[in-house]
């Protein structure tokens, strides 16, 4: 059973295998990210997140945004500055927070006794168990030059995936988040991990490194990479491999 | 003297297969990029912009619609959509029914820091040239939420254009 909300402003999936499912299941995962969106949003002006940068005093914090913005210091250490979530002294955990609450979401769906399941967030994927059929899940990377294409096919049993990149349309290659600025080397790069919390935040990372990012998830064990070029060819960790999907 | 001939030799052959090899790599990778496009991709993953869009398509193979469409000269404005880092506005600017230019007008500012990269060289890592799968997949990861809301702002704009 399946079903796609939009919220964060991003298709949000999530498909829990089995027909007796609880469809209440559902909703409670589905208020959850609507609770994180929120609380985390700098877009929404009384999200907690905008009244810190607006000033608020630390005191008044809550303990699960000093819980995330600690979060987001480690990350900047283990990334060596790459993740940053300040600028222009405000700040903006989202880069962090959308892993987290995918991560979260999972956790409430394996609280509840559910095994077989993905999460999708705006193409960030925890996947748990096995699909309808039995198989452990079949995931495709999308062709940043062409999405309606899959370029590779990848399988998962209990992973995160997270795709960091920009976005291209015919023969011009351009990064919507600035559109006027040169772009890098790299068009995308996907990260595989454990769980998809570290996956996403190190794809994040990752990605702003440019091409030497695909080094980086190399030296991070237990995560592999697969980085798009920006001249259509494309860049995998050593382990890689292991997950491509035999062709079938 | 005979072990470093034998040496030399076998390191011929290893060049030699790698030559073969690569030169065989290149030619799979010139017919792969001639594969049609699948929108078996997009369906098997969720893509609401296609199920909002009278095109019913995929979301680029939607723009070519949008393209295709006659519009009434002049500049319209898209709504701004959430691209949950930001909102995204574009304007489209139509000229003879056909768009000839789309400006953004919002955007979020990129998450990464713009730390400059220094060009060392990388180690060795395998490479190979992108090349179109089967879609039969559960799902689909890509960046994908700030094309999303390209797509719903430029709709819009593209709205106003035809009425």
């Amino acid at each position: 059973m399946k079903q796609t909300k939009l919220i964060m402003g991003m298709p949000i999936s999530v498909e829990i295998v089995g027909s007796e499912v609880d469809h209440k299941i559902f909703k409670e995962v589905f208020d959850y990210f609507r609770y994180v969106d929120g609380k985390y949003s700098t877009y929404k002006p009384d999200s907690e997140i905008s009244l810190i940068n607006a000033g608020l005093p630390k005191k008044s914090w809550s303990h699960e945004m000093k819980m995330i913005l600690r979060m987001c210091e480690q990350t900047k250490r283990q990334t060596n500055g790459y993740f940053d979530i300040v600028r222009g002294g405000q700040r903006d955990p989202s880069g962090l927070v959308k892993g987290w609450a995918i991560q979260n979401a999972a956790s409430i769906l394996a609280k509840h006794g559910y095994r077989n399941f993905y999460i999708d967030a705006g193409g960030d994927i925890q996947v748990s168990g096995k699909n309808a059929k039995g198989k452990p899940w079949q995931v495709g990377i999308r062709n940043p030059f062409n999405r309606d294409e899959i370029i590779k096919k990848i399988t998962l049993s209990t992973e995160g995936v997270a795709t960091s990149g920009t976005y291209v349309r015919g023969q011009h290659i351009y990064n919507p988040l600035k559109p006027k600025e040169a772009i890098k080397d790299i068009v995308a790069i996907t990260v595989i991990g454990p769980d998809i919390y570290n996956a996403d935040r190190f794809a994040t990372a990752a990605y702003a490194m440019g091409k030497k990012g695909i080094e980086f998830i190399e030296k991070l064990k237990d995560y592999e990479g697969y980085m798009i070029n920006k001249d259509k060819t494309a860049t995998m960790t050593s382990g890689f491999g292991g997950y491509v999907s035999r062709q079938t | 003297m005979k072990y470093n001939t034998r040496k030399f030799l076998l390191s011929g052959l290893v060049v030699l297969t790698f030559i073969a090899y690569s030169y065989q790599q290149r030619h799979d990778d010139e017919s792969a990029k001639v594969v049609a496009p699948t929108s078996q991709a997009t369906s098997s993953s969720v893509n609401p912009a296609s199920t909002q869009s009278s095109n019913g398509s995929a979301a680029s193979s939607g723009m070519h619609g949008m393209m295709s469409a006659a519009y009434k000269d002049g500049s319209y404005v898209g709504n701004a959509a959430d691209a949950f880092y930001g909102y995204i506005q574009v304007k489209a600017v139509i000229q003879n029914g056909a768009i000839t230019d789309v400006q953004f007008l919002q955007h979020p500012n990129d998450h990464s820091t713009s730390i400059e990269i220094n060009n060392q060289a990388m180690p060795y890592l395998k490479q190979e040239a992108i090349k179109a799968q089967s879609s039969q997949v559960d799902i689909v990861s890509g960046a994908t939420d700030t094309s999303y809301a390209f797509i719903e702002s430029l709709k819009t704009a593209l709205n106003k254009a035809r009425t």
